[in-house]
């Protein structure tokens, strides 16, 4: 009896394993499958590197080069925020503050991981917009730039814990050689630290990256939603996720412009699958040591 | 360029450092201080126990309450026995061959593909191509799928950081498999797991982007009846009275930000806590 139970159970484990397999192929073929069936109708040269979204003109275009553009000006910037900030926070907490801090400080940045990014996209409009705006005199607050500074913050979680662990899986041994050769603790951290850590906090960046551009409800609602091509940073613009969240509402089932959006997706798939694949290759690395 | 003497040079950096932690930190709890601050004054019981009223600008949110808590419930009693399954099976049973690699490398992947695209996979296939409409279950099937691969990855942590000795030690008395799995690694893992589907609530509760299209209403001036029912959700709310009625009264949109922010944030702190008494009290 116990053993029928037990083969029973197994088994039961057994087809919850492939199942969550299964859904994964499933599911990714599905959007594959709606992906391409946009491109039987629209030429994939003119869907990216098209200069015009304008879904509702008679003929529609829809060309994303606007939104990819959007995304790639809201990522960067976000990047050289968060990037530095991170790897220095990271650098803080792991090595340098004293031990009854450095909890407070871990918990206070992963509290921020744990904030909806819809209640970050409302603060962000009724403080960082105006803000923004009186700052540098312009139009309009709700700009690529302050998309970038929220998504800054959106990613420092992602960015600090994870270089945090790369830190702290340096060998203690290499960080003793240096202070026993004379070096202070900074230059063994600068020099011998950093150096060690880098597959993984280049892993965590990746990671990062992949965080901002699948950003999407605080995204648009703080960078103005404008699907054209922008001049400065300080400009509306629109990016790929906003686009779907934005347009699908508007969209009648099967049409051209929602199977555009299923393209979309698809893009934003494609990219984020190569960052994370990245990542996960760093972060290999980083273990083997 | 000036040579700083190392000593000076490590109190420059390290004085850096600190302030770069400092400024990672403050907008946490700006954001958290704006939103009490602006937000108390509207809160109160009725707030939180009524319809809304005049085209949301009075009223309370009980709606909006009660179907983030339906479809986040639905999504968490879906996708936690599956992910756990899943983790045991990857853990304990599965070998490490090229399927098993690739499931885990696809399992990783899946964890960052963006929540706006699970929001439209649930679109094409729940909403459109299994018939089920814009309703609870549709986002609840959506928002577990989007979960899954995270419950998987949490779960396997867990499983993993029990001692390979306590397996041994059991196996070696000739207790079947399942049997130590379920009497000497599940107990001891599953603080670790606990801990993770907590975070995982609070994550899905907090989601916007994946019910967008799937179950999410913009007013309906009801509770919902069944799991085929569009509902009104906390964060969707909380997006469409900040961007698209005119005239909000703010100190309305900031307790609604402020009810999903305790919600959340009590889930996290809660978790966070538990890992640390959890712990304490380890048996390695």
């Amino acid at each position: 009896m116990k053993k029928i139970i037990n083969t029973i159970i197994e088994t039961i484990i057994f087809i919850c394993g492939i199942l969550s397999i299964v859904f994964v192929v499933l599911i990714f073929g599905f959007l594959f499958k709606e992906g391409f069936a946009f491109f039987k109708d629209y030429n994939v040269i003119k869907f990216i590197m098209g200069q015009f979204w304008y879904p509702d003109s008679n003929p529609a275009l829809f060309g994303i080069l606007p939104i990819v553009i959007g995304s790639i000006l809201v990522t960067f910037g976000a990047c050289l925020i968060v990037v530095p900030i991170g790897i220095m926070d990271a650098l803080y907490i792991s090595e340098i503050a004293p031990k009854g801090i450095r909890d407070v400080l871990k918990s206070s940045v992963e509290l921020m991981a744990a904030i909806p990014s819809v209640v970050i996209g409302f603060v962000g409009m009724v403080t960082l917009v105006p803000f923004v705006k009186n700052l540098f005199d312009i139009p309009t607050g709700l700009t690529a730039f302050s998309g970038s500074i929220t998504l800054a913050f959106m990613a420092m979680p992602t960015i600090v814990t994870i270089s945090e662990d790369a830190i702290r899986s340096v060998p203690w041994q290499y960080k003793e050689g240096a202070l026993a050769l004379g070096a202070t603790k900074w230059q063994t951290i600068r020099r011998i630290v950093l150096k060690t850590a880098r597959p993984g906090i280049i892993a965590a960046v990746m990671l990062g990256i992949g965080r901002v551009v699948g950003e999407t409800m605080a995204v648009m609602m703080i960078t103005g939603n404008s699907a054209h091509i922008p001049n400065s940073i300080f400009e509306p613009v629109r990016t790929m996720t906003a686009t779907i969240a934005a347009e699908m509402g508007e969209t009648v089932r099967g049409d051209m412009h929602y199977k555009a959006l299923f393209a979309i997706g698809l893009v934003l798939f494609v990219i984020t699958f190569i960052v994370n694949f990245i990542a996960d290759l760093f972060l290999g690395k980083n273990k083997n040591k | 360029m000036i040579k700083l003497s190392p000593k000076l040079s490590q109190k420059l950096s390290y004085l850096i450092l600190f302030l770069a932690t400092i400024l990672a930190v403050i907008p946490v709890a700006l954001i958290v201080f704006i939103i009490v601050k602006n937000g108390v004054s509207a809160l109160t019981w009725e707030f939180l126990t009524s319809m809304p009223k005049d085209g949301m600008r009075g009223g309370g949110i009980l709606p909006a309450i009660l179907g983030t808590l339906s479809i986040v419930m639905s999504a968490i009693f879906l996708t936690l026995p599956i992910g756990v399954c899943a983790a045991i099976y990857l853990n304990e049973y599965a070998k490490d061959n090229l399927l098993t690699r690739i499931i885990k490398l696809a399992i990783v992947n899946l964890a960052g593909v963006p929540s706006v695209v699970y929001g439209l996979l649930g679109l094409g296939i729940f909403v459109m191509f299994l018939k089920l409409g814009v309703s609870i279950i549709a986002g609840a099937l959506t928002l577990s799928i989007m979960e899954l691969p995270v419950v998987i990855t949490t779960a396997r942590g867990a499983l993993n950081s029990v001692p390979y000795s306590f397996r041994e030690a059991s196996l070696s008395l000739g207790v079947s498999r399942w049997q130590t799995i379920r009497y000497i690694v599940l107990p001891n893992a599953l603080p670790g797991i606990l801990t993770g589907a907590i975070l995982s609530i609070a994550r899905i509760s907090g989601e916007t982007a994946p019910i967008l299209f799937t179950a999410a209403a913009f007013y309906i001036p009801y509770l919902p009846h069944s799991i085929f029912d569009q509902v009104m959700t906390l964060p969707y709310h909380l997006y469409i009275i900040s961007t698209q009625i005119p005239n909000m009264p703010k100190n309305v949109i900031f307790a609604t930000a402020l009810v999903l922010l305790m919600i959340v944030l009590t889930m996290s702190v809660l978790a966070i806590i538990a890992r640390i008494y959890f712990r304490k009290y380890r048996k390695w």
